[in-house]
């Protein structure tokens, strides 16, 4: 099935590639390739993944038991905030484009690097120091508002980090900004030649479209959050209601872009799914077309519900209803692409590798998530468990399930082209199983919680809702160590694993038609693209052009 | 010795080409869509200001007509007219890049910055004035009659859009400079003055911001009494 | 190869007509937009001093995005760019009508239901 080699048992020098094309911190700090910024913030995501696990960690702790006995209320507070921002701003939207969609769509696309290789280093930067005003925030006390930080209390009455913490994601919101605007200009103007639009691989279509959501939708954050710290500043009331201001205006405004954001969260990982599937089905994905429409409808219709995360904030019902309806809307682009990568499999070749195991897992996970969400969009639902533990579960399989899930398994794929080596196929199997359990006992009992009436963001609860939440904790800490395996063993693999050949998994797409790991000019010779994606056939020799 | 034969315009223009791309074409149109695209998320940026000024002004709509009759008319539309020039002179300016007159280029640039400065020193002063008058919003705000809290959210946005926008001309006057730096040391010609299209296109945008401003902020009380 | 794509051999979008940046300008549309843009300033102005009811925001804001047109077709070339460029900034301005529009219509139908008025102060 595959064409892999085997590896030489001898120590073979080190072979040419982007990773020993110059040594020492500056040729990393410095560097203009997209790969080597890759993993600059492949570094930095994962620091702050670790960070907002501990917050998670804590926080489950403290639910062990009903009373609020571990930490103080308003300290409980300060850590499901901390949770929230570093998870969704420094972990989840970051994650797959910067690290697996700046290593990956300027080879897919057949290009050297992106359109401004500069300016993707000062996106790293720019998030970096972004990072270091939260983290100044985290340190000095930490925030209390909420991830969602709601005026007026943010505004007003707050009295924790919320300006560092403000500011932390205003600027980092920068980043997200030059990323999207980055992809977008280079996959306009920098593909090969005969690298149609309907012959670019699915994750570029996927970044495309949450490349167009960073861009529409990331300056609306910046400029809310702008307004919340000139409230602060200057005692404004543009969110109190004591000045004349209506809180339900900022929420309007924070969900314009923060409901896009969780399609900035779930596109790419959807995206890797597709590359995934293929490949370990052995079979060409099915209905190409619709599935980078559905990309593009995700993007466009998720900018038109944001108004379900408001149904019981005083918004008017007539809004009400029309966002149920387009919340309806939104979830069938993702159903195609369900309905799309099972019929992918369907009569394929499946092997059950690692990747293909976060893959599939993936698609359950998302889809639960997914369906649970439909039960929020309808109206009369979501006011019975609205800022319940439903919410919370409903989220967590998108995003942790879904998102994170797609990622680790985007990692995994990709793992052998970006480090020249092989993981461990064993203890990676059991990783992703110790996951796949960790996080359905942890969170599945949180449907049942949130149904039963327990609200979110409460340090205590009702001694009843006790065993669920004991299960909780207990699949929470499964999940961490589950988190923890694939970094030793991908660290392992760096310096003791076997080394890897150009094309491990016999999948096609151009990342790999050139050397594991690639060299800094990604192909020796640009590549003349002639054949359709995902062509499970003998493959065409690359044509070079001088 | 000899000296180094200097670059022949074609040269030039090659050495100018950054390795990823495959031709200047392919360059400067990346360049050109990536600054569109990122007036894209200067409209959205400044958008949500204008909805927050939208929903404010459609619930009190007298209230806000009456604050805005405390703006200078005539300062106002001086300044407008400010910007217009500037846009028309930073229009001849790539103009002058695109036919390799690099005198005019200079001058234009120049004329550009300092129409900057001047819309800047106009806002300057009236900020000064309303502040003497007691018209910054906040603890210190003073407006006589019902319509205070009206006002007192009208002067928030009056002094948050117009800040924004006169940090983006700031950022703008900046860059225009460094243009004119580069122009003076013969920088552009015509097959390579990228750099100065994609500034215009930014400083019109800024442009276009305040031609909306204007009237929102400055016309809307003045047909009451 | 079967496939021809794009200006540059190193491809990128479908073949254009010319290439926008050798289209150059003439100075004398340049100040005649610039006249007619100091025009409708004057005009806005002066037209802000009679009483229009509700048309006179209609009208304001109708010149300013006269203004605004201006300076994108000429200043900002889109009149000899690619039509990528002006499916950029409709999308732009797109965007920023669902965010007013839908936002607004929250605002605007809230009285309309009878039931939350009895909780009202």
């Amino acid at each position: 099935m595959s064409a892999e080699m085997t590896p030489p048992l001898v120590d073979a020098p080190p072979r040419e590639s982007f990773l020993t094309a110059g040594y020492g911190v500056k040729s990393w700090l410095l560097t203009r390739d997209h790969k080597r910024i890759a993993l600059l913030y492949l570094a930095s995501i994962t620091f702050f993944f670790f960070l907002g696990g501990l917050f998670a960690l804590l926080i489950r702790l403290e639910l062990l038991t009903p009373e609020g006995d571990l930490v103080q209320p308003e300290t409980y507070n300060k850590l499901f905030t901390m949770h929230g921002i570093v998870m969704v701003f420094f972990f989840l939207i970051p994650s797959i484009p910067a690290v697996l969609g700046n290593f990956f769509i300027p080879m897919m696309i057949g290009a050297k690097d992106l359109a401004f290789p500069r300016l993707n280093l000062l996106s790293w930067y720019v998030y970096m120091i972004g990072g270091l005003f939260t983290l100044w925030a985290v340190v000095h006390g930490g925030v209390d508002t909420g991830w969602t930080f709601y005026a007026p209390f943010s505004t007003v009455s707050s009295s924790s980090h919320v300006l560092p913490a403000a500011i932390g994601i205003f600027i980092t919101g920068f980043s997200s900004i030059l990323t999207g605007l980055n992809f977008i200009v280079t996959i306009h103007t920098m593909r090969a030649p005969g690298m149609t639009w309907f012959r670019l691989p699915l994750f570029v279509w996927s970044h495309y479209a949450t490349s167009l959501i960073m861009v529409l939708g990331t300056p609306v954050i910046a400029v809310t959050l702008l307004l919340v710290a000139l409230e602060r500043i200057f005692h404004l009331g543009f969110f109190d209601p004591a000045l004349g201001g209506d809180p339900v205006l900022f929420q309007h405004l924070f969900w314009f872009y923060s409901h896009p954001a969780v399609y900035i969260m779930v596109l790419p990982a959807m995206g890797v799914v597709s590359e995934i599937v293929p490949t370990f089905a052995r079979k060409s994905v099915f209905g190409y077309r619709f599935v980078a429409y559905a990309s593009v409808a995700i993007a466009v219709l998720g900018f038109l519900v944001w108004g379900h995360h408001m149904f019981v904030s005083g918004q008017s019902v007539y809004a009400g209803l029309f966002f149920s309806l387009l919340s309806f809307f939104v979830a069938i682009p993702s159903a195609v692409k369900v309905f799309n990568w099972t019929a992918t499999m369907y009569k394929g070749s499946i092997s059950w590798r690692t990747p293909m195991l976060y893959a599939i897992g993936f698609i359950g996970l998302f889809t639960i998530g997914g369906l649970t969400g439909l039960f929020l969009a309808t109206l009369g639902v979501d006011v019975h468990v609205h800022d319940t533990y439903f919410i919370i579960a409903h989220f967590h399989y998108i995003m942790v399930g879904g998102a994170i899930m797609g990622y680790l398994g985007g990692i995994h794929y990709w793992w052998p082209k970006i480090s020249g080596k092989l993981y461990s196929e064993g203890l990676a199997k059991f990783a992703a199983f110790v996951v796949f359990v960790g996080f359905n006992l942890t969170f599945f009992p949180q449907f049942i919680l949130g149904y039963l009436g327990m609200p979110r963001r409460y340090h205590s609860y009702p001694p009843e809702f006790q065993v669920l939440n004991v299960m909780s904790t207990a699949g929470a800490s499964i999940l961490g160590f589950g988190y923890v395996l694939p970094l030793a063993y991908l660290f392992w693999s760096m310096r003791y694993g076997r080394d890897a050949s150009s094309n491990p998994w016999g999948a096609t797409g151009l990342e790999w038609q050139t050397t594991s790991p690639p060299p800094t000019e990604n192909f020796p010779v640009t590549p003349v693209v002639d054949w359709e994606p995902y062509e499970y056939r003998p493959k065409k020799e690359v044509a070079a052009v001088g | 010795m000899a000296e180094p034969r200097p670059l022949s315009r074609e040269e030039y223009a090659a050495s100018r080409l950054q390795h990823h791309f495959v031709s200047m074409e392919q360059q400067r149109d990346a360049s050109t869509l990536a600054m569109w695209v990122f007036l894209v998320t200067e409209i959205l940026f400044f958008g949500g200001f204008f909805l927050t000024y939208t929903v404010y002004r459609w619930q009190d709509p007298v209230g806000f007509a009456h604050a805005s009759q405390n703006m200078d008319i005539v300062l106002g539309t001086v300044n407008t007219a400010v910007l217009i020039i500037s846009s028309l002179t930073m229009a001849m300016a790539v103009h002058s890049a695109a036919t390799g007159r690099r005198k005019p280029l200079l001058a234009y640039l120049s004329a550009t910055i300092l129409l900057g400065f001047a819309f800047l020193g106009i806002k300057a002063v009236e900020y000064t004035d309303h502040i003497h008058h007691h018209l910054f919003p906040g603890p210190g705000f003073r407006f006589p009659g019902p319509d205070k809290p009206a006002a007192e959210m009208f002067f928030s946005l009056y002094f948050g859009m117009t800040g924004l926008h006169a940090l983006h001309m700031i950022i703008g006057i900046g860059i225009v400079g460094t243009l004119l730096v580069m122009a003076y040391r013969g920088r552009f010609t015509p097959e390579y003055h990228s750099p100065i299209e994609v500034s215009g296109l930014y400083w019109h945008f800024v442009d276009i911001v305040w031609i909306f401003l204007f009237p929102l902020l400055y016309l809307i009380g003045r047909h009451l009494k | 190869m079967s496939d021809p794509v794009g200006p540059h051999p190193g491809g990128g979008d479908a073949v254009r007509p010319h290439a926008m940046t050798e289209h150059i300008v003439s100075p004398k549309i340049y100040v005649a937009v610039f006249a007619i843009l100091l025009l409708m300033t004057g005009t806005t102005t002066a037209v802000s001093f009679v009483d229009l009811g509700p048309w006179s925001t209609v009208v304001a804001l109708g010149i300013a995005a006269f203004k605004a047109t201006l300076v994108v077709l000429f200043f900002m070339h889109i009149k000899y760019s690619r039509p990528l460029m002006r499916i950029v900034i409709f999308g732009g301005l797109f965007w920023l009508a669902i965010m007013l529009l839908i936002t607004l219509s929250d605002f605007m139908t809230r009285g309309w239901l009878p039931v939350f008025q009895r909780f009202e102060p």
